[in-house]
């Protein structure tokens, strides 16, 4: 383990207290710190973090932020829905609510920075302000200036602020096309497994030993560390399985050290698990009751495919998959009976549904309001996509969006062989 | 139609329903007629809406119960304080609730469990539509609207009167606001407040047994008023109505935000599924749903809850209105096909109950018995003279009778009974192969189940009035006694049994296949020809009184005399209005007119379009005989020589089929009019073309 953190512009008992809560990240920390500099001088305009999901980004983050006490605010970018979410956020949080209703309505970046600079005339900081992004890859969707005038807020407003953002994306998909200001980039890599292991134990259940706790972490890692290194994935499963690991102890067939026995007894269990639990196939309260009415009778929620639909629905998904799946020039083919049906104008891909659905359907059925309706209504379902414009009235294009399985499934409950009907096979 | 979103009729309905009843004066000469007849048909309406109701509520009542059940234990269990749950990630308890594809009858299972949920486990519910959230934005607007009763801010739309108006800064939609709103909220709460709800608690308990029907709709204002709930914190709860047509990014990033929030905002959220639960893992990645702890919760199917209302309004006594075989086979197929949407069906069962009391004067005999003796007596000379014009009419007989037989449908158990009274209604019924089938079916049944079965056509005919339905009850007890007698007899006396299995002890001695078979034969006659066990004559004597039962009271309705009075049977108007058929009468009014516009002088023998048909007619006719692209010249030349020959101006041999500027609008108007109806269109293949859409004409 590296040493503790050490800065010479901060409290050493604040980074001791600091460094105790970011195991396995003292050096990003140290990094970080070193690139803030002291709270009185300026910092570099823009820091740039990525790192995948639970690497420690935003932990590392606002655990210096909170235990230095410094200024500053932390802006979730997948919660501004608008930039003056955005805007006010900052503003309340530097200067108090006064500021922040100076805002205009809508306000625009130079609205955003006039009030800013105002206000710190008002009251100069002693400090680097900060301005933490979380999920800062969504800027890329806002308005294109600004992130770059972000980047360089410390420019524009005349005041020792500075942005960090957190990303798990790398810099090179962010930067716009007419370039930006470089901020400094900052990687924090995936914990290795000892590191996992080594978090995941600090964490341990109260009335049991260290040493017992770590070799449930280290089987739990054995099993699950090829799919999953999602730190906080990791400890929610942790903490699920742990009273089932348990058990065997509990009733007192095994002892706390018999670390064999206890992995035969746990391993299935959890191997089970990531077939379930971790895909959320069963849901979490589910599996922990699970253990008392025991196993398997809970089926996941993509057991249940099936989907019962009125019959000319059913008929009408399978043109649609038909449509959808051959060639337009095999339908003569395949559909042509007795008349030439089909033989209409060929773009419209409605009425070819409809020539198809008036084919593979086995009585007459007449062109009703509610097979019209129907095929709105399989589009509400999400079992048929629109793909022209929904104001087109005259011909309008579709497209099937179900899968093989689900429409041999519907066409096996209608007795039609959909294979049959296939150019592919 | 199937899917159709449709208004409300409520409104419609309190407003005209002094009007209505003229309406009902069809046929019939004294007022006071068509009033009776407006007034059961109310009434009957009344009871059909009361009843549909009840069963909605009770059917729902199972799947609402285990969801507050879910909310009650999702809101307790998250402010455990031990380790586990300190460890787990925070998870936003989710409802996936499966309600089968037909959408707009959730709305009333939505509307009900947002009531129980202010009800009775917190005040703050909202629902959403997808059709209302867009962008995040909006989402975001609705939950705040809804929870906080409250107008919020949004920037862009009001920029219009932007100028000079004082900026009045109001709350913006983020999930913060919400956040601190609730604070405020479950905080400023004072103590002796929640003393008395935990008592408001122990009285809803006790009443909670019955809290199902009207007590919930009726007191709702009251229940949320008080805010019953034993926690301080209730839960949040938001219902996704529709989840499959949500923007899926919208969904993602609205349960990001919410995941932020958890710890301070207890959400809880409810999904309604439409298809299949895996839907949502469709709609969600991993890094989303894992955020979720979803619970899966299946509704009654579809087809089970028809069966439930069939069962409730028409295989019943307590209905005089019935509907014949072909009404009930349409109304049963466009469920089946179309839209598998019971409240369509009791919509078309409102459609033929307001039919049969317009049009048929006598229906005002149609409600209970005594009502009916009532009304029998005050007929005039007019109405026994209608009476004795319908075709039914030989022999005058209590309509009680009919309502015996429809009980008696449900005897057979083996049959679905939507099926058997179809059947029953079409035609006899032992004339049908289904019944031959359960007649066989029933000669080889087991003792068990002969005896279950026949204690259940027992209970059938229990509460019956009738003489003739004593005497067979009577009779069936007797046939139920005797056959448990011999259950005791037979333990004694095993005898018939050896019988049997001695050559059974045969055949595994042979091994040859041709002997096998052989002694397979044999077994077969020996057992046919052996005397019939006592069950077995027993057996049959209970199959013969049930058939017989059968032929005697489940003849037609048709057959029996005045049933024009109950049975309402004008399928073809049901159809007409239920199932509508844009395209065909378009079609038909373009290619017959004369019968649309009721002037047989166009009416041609061939059944072609006449030269007089109006210009559109003549278009139309025109554009069938032509190709994919139509030249737009060569249309108005045949239309001018059609149109010249109708107006027989033979007069001037020059000018014949001549285009003149008078033509040539009514022939740009019926052009525009197709092009309107959607049968040609504009193309950009040929300037002075135009594309026909339709197919199949020639």
């Amino acid at each position: 383990m590296a040493g503790v953190l050490e800065h010479p512009g901060y409290d050493g008992e604040k980074l001791r207290r600091a460094s105790k809560q970011l195991p396995c990240r003292e050096v990003q920390a140290g990094m970080l710190l070193s690139l803030m500099g002291e709270p009185q001088q300026f910092c570099y305009p823009s820091l740039f973090i990525y790192g995948h999901r639970a690497s420690g980004k935003s932990h590392v983050v606002n655990v210096l932020m909170k235990e230095l006490e410094l200024p500053h605010v932390t802006v979730s970018c997948v919660e501004c829905v608008s930039v003056a979410l955005l805007f006010e956020q900052v503003l309340v949080s530097f200067f108090g609510c006064d500021a922040a209703s100076l805002l205009p309505r809508s306000p625009s970046l130079s609205d955003f920075v006039r009030i800013y600079k105002q206000q710190t005339s008002k009251f100069p900081s002693q400090q680097t302000r900060y301005i933490v992004m979380e999920q800062a890859e969504l800027l890329r969707d806002a308005n294109v200036n600004l992130l770059p005038a972000l980047l360089r807020l410390q420019e524009l407003v005349e005041d020792n602020v500075s942005v960090i953002l957190l990303s798990e994306i790398v810099w090179d998909k962010f930067r716009p096309n007419s370039g930006c200001f470089e901020p400094l980039l900052l990687h924090f890599p995936d914990y290795s497994k000892a590191e996992l292991l080594h978090i995941l134990s600090a964490h341990r259940h109260p009335s049991h030993s260290a040493e017992f706790y770590s070799s449930y972490i280290n089987i739990l890692l054995g099993v699950f560390y090829t799919v999953c290194r999602d730190l906080r994935e990791l400890q929610h499963l942790a903490a699920l399985n742990f009273s089932k690991f348990c058990e065997p102890v509990a009733a007192g067939k095994v002892k706390e050290t018999e670390t064999h026995k206890l992995w035969k007894n746990i391993e299935p269990h959890l191997k089970k698990a990531m077939q379930t639990v971790y895909l959320r196939e069963v849901s979490s309260l589910q599996w922990e009751q699970m253990d008392e009415h025991e196993t398997g009778a809970l089926r996941g929620l993509s057991a249940h495919t099936h989907v019962e639909l009125p019959y000319y629905s059913k008929f009408l998904l399978i043109a649609a998959y038909l449509a959808s799946y051959n060639p337009a020039r095999t339908d003569k083919r395949f559909f042509v009976k007795t008349s030439n049906h089909l033989l209409g104008p060929k773009p419209f891909p409605l009425d070819r549904l409809l020539a198809i659905f008036y084919s593979v359907v086995d009585s007459r059925v007449a062109p009703t309001a509610s097979i019209f309706s129907q095929i709105s209504s399989l589009v509400t379902l999400q079992l048929l996509t629109l793909v022209s414009h929904d104001d087109q009235l005259d011909s309008p294009k579709y497209k099937c969006a179900v899968s093989l399985d689900f429409i041999s499934a519907i066409s096996r409950t209608v007795n039609f062989d959909i294979v049959k009907y296939l150019y592919d096979f | 139609g199937c899917f159709v979103f449709k208004p409300s009729a409520k409104k419609r309905k309190k407003t005209t329903t002094v009007d209505l009843e003229g309406h009902f004066t069809d046929g019939c000469e004294g007022a006071e007629n068509s009033k009776t007849r407006f007034k059961l048909c109310l009434d009957l309406w009344n009871k059909i809406k009361t009843e549909t109701e009840d069963l909605q509520d009770e059917l729902n009542r199972n799947i609402l119960d285990s969801l507050l059940e879910f909310t009650r234990k999702c809101s307790s269990t998250r402010r455990h304080g031990n380790w586990a749950s300190q460890m787990r990630a925070s998870e936003i308890p989710t409802a996936a609730l499966v309600l089968g594809v037909n959408v707009p009858d959730h709305d009333m299972t939505f509307q009900s469990l947002s009531e129980l949920l202010s009800c009775s486990v917190t005040p703050h519910v909202a629902s959403l539509q997808a059709k209302e959230c867009g962008a995040l934005k909006h989402l975001m607007k609705r939950v705040l609207e809804q929870l906080m009763d409250t107008v919020v801010d949004e920037e862009e739309e009001e920029e219009v009167q932007h100028s000079g108006a004082p900026l009045h800064k109001s709350i913006h939609c983020s999930l913060k606001a919400l956040c601190d709103w609730y604070c405020s909220k479950t905080k400023a709460r004072p103590r002796s407040v929640l003393i008395m709800h935990v008592l408001v608690v122990m009285v809803l308990l006790i009443t909670d047994v019955c809290w199902q029907k009207s007590s919930c709709s009726s007191s709702g204002k009251k229940c949320s008023s008080s805010a019953v709930d034993e926690q301080q914190q209730p839960p949040v709860v938001i219902i996704f109505k529709d989840l499959e047509a949500f923007n899926p990014k919208v969904l993602q990033d609205f349960i990001l935000i919410c995941s932020r929030y958890l710890d301070r905002l207890p959400l809880m959220f409810i999904f309604g599924v439409a298809t299949s639960p895996s839907t949502v893992q469709r709609l969600l990645p991993h890094s989303v749903s894992s955020l979720l702890c979803i619970e899966l919760f299946q509704s009654l199917s579809c087809t089970q809850h028809l069966t439930t209302v069939i069962d409730k309004l028409i295989l019943t006594p307590s209905f005089p209105f019935k509907l014949n075989g072909k009404v009930m086979q349409v109304l049963v197929s466009i469920f089946l096909y179309h839209d598998f949407s019971v409240r369509n069906f009791i919509k078309g069962l409102q459609l033929a109950l307001l039919e049969h009391f317009h049009s048929q004067p006598l229906s005002s005999l149609c409600c209970r018995k005594k009502e009916a003796q009532i009304q029998l007596q005050q007929l005039g000379a007019a109405d026994l003279e209608r009476i004795r014009q319908l075709p039914s009419f030989h022999r005058f007989l209590k309509e009680q009778e009919q309502q015996d037989q429809d009980n008696l449908r449900t005897d057979d158990a083996y049959l679905k009974i939507r099926e058997l009274h179809l059947i029953c209604l079409e035609k006899n019924v032992w004339e049908s192969e289904d019944y031959q089938s359960a007649m066989k079916l029933l000669k080889m049944l087991a003792k068990e189940e002969l005896i279950s079965l026949l204690q259940k056509c027992a209970e059938v005919l229990q509460p019956l009035k009738s003489k003739k339905m004593k005497n067979a009850l009577v009779q069936l007890e007797e046939l139920l006694d005797k056959l448990k007698q011999l259950n005791a007899a037979a333990e004694s006396a095993p005898s018939g049994e050896e019988n049997l299995t001695s050559p059974v002890k045969n055949l595994q001695k042979k091994t040859d296949l041709f002997q096998l078979q052989k002694t397979l034969l044999e077994m077969n006659q020996s057992r046919r020809s052996k005397k019939m066990s006592p069950f077995e004559v027993l057996r049959n004597e209970a199959v013969e009184f049930v058939d017989s039962l059968v032929k005697n009271h489940l003849s037609p309705p048709e057959s029996k005399p005045l049933y024009e009075v109950c049975y309402y049977s004008s399928s073809a108007t049901v159809r007409r209005h239920l199932n509508a058929t844009p395209r065909t009468s378009i079609q038909a009014a373009l290619s017959s007119p004369h019968c649309y516009i009721q002037n047989d002088s166009l009416a041609s023998e061939d059944g072609s379009v006449s030269n007089a048909a109006p210009d559109i007619c003549i278009a139309h006719k025109l554009h069938l005989e032509s190709g994919r692209l139509i030249n737009l010249y060569d249309w108005l030349e045949a239309y001018s020589t059609v149109v010249s020959a109708a107006e027989g101006d033979g007069s001037d041999p020059d000018g014949f089929g001549k285009v003149d500027e008078v033509k040539h609008a009514r022939f740009i108007r019926a052009v525009s009019e197709m092009e309107f109806l959607g049968f040609i269109k504009a193309t950009k293949k040929k300037t002075d073309h135009v594309a026909r859409l339709t197919w199949g004409g020639c």
